[in-house]
């Protein structure tokens, strides 16, 4: 106790200073707590929203119009107390007849009283309430901009007309982004008919959504109709497996950002570590005394660990409040990514936790250095040695290995905690390891080149600016590593970033093609393909397109296989999706075989696929993996009520990026020519005016034909990418802004010695300007390097991140990542020249009078 | 009270070999007031450090009360200074973030003791410094932090106490009063004192002088007759 009041007593004057190098910690609590308090927002959101979300407690849906006996299930429910309400989704071009202008759109059929939970908001307001007075359409307004059409103007979708009565402000359960491909309409259900558009094939979901009495758990509510249901191709989704999928999408983004605030902390403790040492230089000759009075080691280090301990909480603190504050900011730099509206509030779970993880990096950080004080001799008081002669310890020191190992454990704790699984976090924390161990070894090898270059012939102000970079007690190190982190930190992350943006754009005009059509019938084929070719372009891929679902998996049906144990459990979606397969004879360019042998070729006067035989069947190797199906398995499929068996003879690797019809199960021609089919029809129609036009005469022509101009895919897919961006360099932002304390921290840690040097170097008749460019030469040259060996391993990374993790193709931009390293450098040479003026505000008397 | 057999110190510079004290021997009886003189590079401070236990001899040994010093380890040491000796340095090593008061107080709250503020505040009313207990050293004087530093020395009633040229840093007006206190607190408290100086009129207070030069004694006067 006497010893604590000791320390504190003894803080007095320098505990403004220790603070300031602990509280480098506080970004890195500001980014945790900042971050984890947002993502808890968010998860809150998404179950208070979870009902407004699916739009009621329970949904059933499918691909196809309800059976007989599914509607009679509703109707008996309904009796029951249960009342359902509609709606029917689908794909469509939307016509303006006032200006023949065309756009894909989503529409939405809803019956009244959708939704039964949430509400959808209009402008002007009320319209949605009375959709279901005639033949109304509430539209996006993205919608109206690409139509060049106005509210009360006609709108037809098939063959039906409705007439534009507002736009839709706010419909729960949707983000920005999801009218971003197709904007929607919504449109009364009782109109459907008359669009004429939900015909044999056709891309639709039907669902109906049920409300229970408040006392129902949905989850027991739907058990016992999901066997019976899924019979029917009906899919039965709860509340709770909405707020669980919501949560799922929010968590990965939750666990990209997490990242950085775990690398944020650790750029922290880098900067307490560099701060303390400074600190415990200064404490020198204050040791010694305590050593002469019959302190022991431990007591002096005991009383600075208390110190450390408090002042770090209180960093911790600070970085509390101000991640508290980032927390209302974020909303901000995530608007529109978000399915909820997310309500801020204080989070005090991730509050006390970003205070003790920070606290705790803090003082272990800290510790390291401190360590040191134990071997200050009280001898310093008679004779004082150089700082650095005073503060070496032995590499063996117990403690100080034992400190090291808490670090590093530390570290990967951190990692693993915060990582999505042990894996990753390992790899995460010994990345950043690495990286760490190369600034390292970079920072020897300046000193160690620095050494054995300079010549006797250079100037005086160049020799000594070098030789600071590796005389005893230099600065190489901190700032090699501060600086050098910081650079890798955000050239990575703008490296990644670009690769995926870039990869996105060549995926777009990989396939030569531009204009999609689908819903194509078996007979508009032919025709489509005139009108295409009347105006002088050409088709580039037809790809005919077979509804079918999973009958059974060797031997044994869908719903067994659905009820297997966790150990065995195959994915439920892969089971009971419905799959749109083509067939065809060859591989496309999009996708490279991976085990098996590709159809052989078909035979001439080859006997035609009949009852009985088994079929080959290729699949994609991602869903054959979810199924748990492997080369020479049997799968049978139900293709319009026939099924059809199959052996599993070769797994495709799909690039699902590239904006060309993909499929999960594809076939040999002979195997499903005859089943029921549509087509997908890709054509390369350059000109924005000419995809206008052939857009315009197909519309006329076939209305219940789909098509989408790629390119405007592709753009707007920029801006999705370009909202992400936004939220990415948010946070790069945030690690350059943290990684400016950490350089001055850096720099800070052998300030005292180099202002002693610089007024010794002033009494002996050094101008300013001397000095100044002596600091100049040695900040230029760690700046450079240190930024140029982050660009280095950032390029390194940034690879292994775009190859492995994201699976894209590299594009590096080496002009604007030079440019950030060029950033980097200046701040570095603007931190050397700040730090010079604290040397000239020193007169030369300092250096007397310290002796 | 105070044994010095043998003592030898060796720097190692590069290949070099450098001797500073070489084969040191005397011993100080309890309640002495010895004089360590000799010009500088004699090795007077090397001395002082090696008896006080502030560093290790490479030849020989130290006996302070009864202990072997130079077989102890660092922290032992600690121990022994904590417990009977009291430090005065000619730069008066005042943690200059402690007021007076605490800076005197500091060796009794290492050790633990309670009633260090009573035993402060009773040291500074000694040296007359009362009136400045709550001052911090920079709003003192020279010759008052070295009374303070005085002060903090006895505040463990130590049983010898060491002093590195304690006026070195003072006017002859403060140097004078330093010296007269250090000689009081001596005789009150029975304390053994033994001072590094090169300054010939403070030796000439000492009862007894042992004179350095080149690492070597060569002169003990080994008296006990006070030299006015």
């Amino acid at each position: 106790m006497q010893l604590a009041r000791l320390a504190w007593r003894e803080s007095r004057t320098t505990r403004r200073k220790l603070f300031l190098y602990m509280s480098t910690i506080a970004v890195g609590v500001a980014a945790l707590v900042s971050i984890d308090s947002f993502a808890r927002n968010v998860t809150r959101s998404v179950r208070e929203q979870s009902r407004s979300l699916l739009g009621g407690d329970v949904q059933f849906s499918s691909r196809r119009p309800f059976a007989k006996e599914t509607e009679q299930l509703l109707d008996s429910l309904a009796r029951a107390g249960i009342p359902n309400v509609r709606s029917t989704t689908f794909p469509s071009m939307a016509v303006i007849p006032r200006n023949g202008n065309t756009r894909l759109a989503q529409i939405h059929g809803v019956s009244a009283g959708y939704p039964l939970y949430g509400a959808i908001t209009t402008q002007p307001a009320g319209r949605y309430e009375t959709l279901q007075s005639g033949p109304n359409a509430l539209v996006d307004p993205s919608l109206l901009i690409v139509l060049d059409a106005r509210i009360g103007d006609t709108l037809k979708v098939g063959y039906g007309e409705f007439v534009i009565t507002g736009t839709l402000k706010d419909v729960p359960g949707t983000s920005g982004l999801s009218s971003a491909f197709a904007p929607r309409i919504y449109i009364p259900a009782r109109y459907l008919p008359e669009t004429r558009l939900l015909v044999f094939g056709s891309t639709a979901e039907y669902a109906a959504l049920l409300k229970l009495p408040s006392d129902r758990d949905p989850k027991g509510f739907a058990a016992p109709f999901r066997a019976p249901l899924t019979r029917q191709d009906v899919n039965v989704r709860t509340v709770t497996q909405t707020e669980e999928s919501a949560a799922r999408a929010t968590e990965s983004l939750a666990n990209f950002i997490g990242i950085v605030g775990m690398v944020a902390l650790l750029l922290g403790g880098i900067g307490v570590a560099s701060g303390v040492r400074a600190f415990v230089a200064r404490k020198i000759d204050t040791v010694a005394v305590f050593r002469c009075l019959g302190a022991s080691g431990n007591q002096v280090l005991a009383m600075y660990v208390v110190q450390a301990a408090a002042m770090g909480l209180l960093g911790a603190l600070l970085g509390a409040v101000a991640g508290v504050a980032i927390q209302f900011l974020l909303p901000l730099a995530f608007v529109g990514l978000l399915p909820v509206d997310v309500h801020v509030t204080a989070e005090p779970v991730a509050i006390l936790t970003g205070v003790l993880i920070g606290g705790w990096i803090a003082l272990v950080f800290a510790l390291r250095p401190l360590l040191a004080l134990r071997n200050v001799s009280p001898l310093q008081t008679l004779r004082r040695d150089a700082d650095s002669d005073v503060l070496r310890m032995r590499w063996n020191d117990l403690p100080r290995l034992l400190i090291n190992a808490a670090l590093i454990l530390s570290v990967v704790a951190v990692a693993v905690a915060r990582a999505q699984s042990v894996r990753q976090g390992l790899w995460i924390a010994a990345a950043t390891g690495g990286v760490l161990l190369v600034l390292a070894l970079v920072a020897s090898a300046l000193a160690w080149g620095a050494r054995r270059s300079v010549r006797a012939g250079w100037p005086y102000v160049v020799r000594q600016g070098l030789a600071n970079v590796y005389r005893p007690a230099n600065q190489t190190r901190a700032v090699m590593l501060s600086l050098g982190f910081g650079a890798f930190l955000v050239t990575t992350l703008y490296l990644v970033q670009n690769s995926i943006v870039q990869d996105l754009a060549l995926n777009a005009s990989s396939s030569g093609a531009n204009l999609l059509l689908f819903d194509v019938q078996q007979d508009q084929a032919a025709p489509i393909d005139s009108i295409i070719h009347a105006r002088g372009f050409k088709v580039t891929q037809q790809s005919p397109v077979v509804p079918m679902r999973i009958a059974s998996i060797n031997g044994r049906s869908t719903e067994s296989i659905v009820g297997d144990s966790a150990k065995n459990r195959r994915a439920g979606w892969a089971v009971r999706r419905e799959y749109r397969s083509t067939y065809r004879d060859s591989i496309t360019a999009g996708e490279t075989l991976t085990a098996g042998k590709w159809f052989a070729p078909e035979r001439s006067g080859a006997a035609p696929f009949a009852p009985g035989d088994t079929g080959e069947v290729s699949l994609d190797a991602g869903v054959a993996g979810e199924l748990k199906v492997k080369l020479g398995d049997e799968i049978t499929w139900n293709v319009q009520g026939i099924d059809i068996p199959t052996r599993v003879t070769s797994l495709r690797d799909v690039k699902w990026t590239r904006f060309e019809p993909n499929f999960f199960a594809v076939f040999p021609s002979r195997v499903l020519r005859d089943a029921p089919h549509q087509f997908t029809v890709l054509a390369n129609v350059p000109g924005v005016l000419d995809v206008a036009t052939v857009q315009r005469d197909l519309v006329r022509r076939f209305p219940n034909v789909s098509s989408i101009d790629l390119s405007l895919l592709t753009e707007t897919i920029g801006k999705i990418v370009a909202r992400v961006s936004t939220a990415v360099r948010f946070m790069a932002l945030f690690s350059v802004i943290m990684g400016i304390p950490v350089l001055f921290s850096a720099v800070s840690s052998t300030r005292r010695e180099r202002i002693r040097e610089s007024v010794l170097l002033k009494t002996l008749g050094a101008t300013r300007a001397q000095i100044m460019r002596i600091l100049l030469t040695e900040y230029a040259l760690l700046g450079i390097l240190g930024s140029l060996t982050g660009l280095v391993l950032a390029l390194a990374g940034s690879w292994a991140l775009v190859h492995f993790v994201f699976d894209v193709k590299y594009t590096p931009q080496f002009g604007p990542a030079i440019a950030i390293t060029a950033v980097m450098m200046v701040i570095a040479i603007s931190i050397g020249a700040i730090a010079g003026r604290d040397v000239f505000k020193e007169t030369a008397m300092t250096a007397l009078r310290e002796g | 009270m105070l044994i010095a057999e043998s003592l030898t110190k060796e720097y190692r510079s590069g290949e070099r070999t450098l001797a500073v004290l070489r084969n040191v021997s005397f011993s100080v009886q309890p309640g002495e007031f010895v004089a360590i003189t000799g010009p500088s590079g004699s090795g007077k401070t090397t001395l002082l450090g090696l008896l006080a236990g502030l560093d290790t001899p490479s030849g020989g040994r130290v006996i302070l009360d009864g202990a072997e010093m130079s077989s102890m380890s660092e922290d032992d040491r600690a121990r022994i200074r904590s417990a009977k000796v009291g430090f005065v340095f000619q730069s008066f090593q005042l943690i200059s973030t402690l007021t007076a008061a605490e800076n005197v107080q500091v060796p009794l709250e290492l050790r633990g003791e309670s009633g260090a503020e009573r035993r402060a505040s009773d040291l500074l009313e000694r040296v007359g410094l009362a009136e400045r207990a709550t001052h911090f050293p920079t709003q003192l004087s020279g010759g008052e932090q070295q009374r303070v530093a005085i002060a903090r020395a006895f505040s463990n009633r130590p049983s010898i106490l060491f002093a590195d040229e304690p006026t070195g840093n003072l006017d002859a007006a403060s140097g004078e009063r330093v010296v007269a206190l250090l000689e009081e607190l001596n005789h009150e408290s029975g304390s053994t004192v033994v001072i590094v100086t090169h300054d010939a009129t403070l030796a000439a207070r000492a009862r007894r002088q042992i004179r350095l030069a080149d690492g070597v004694v060569i002169e003990d006067t080994g008296s006990t007759e006070r030299v006015d």
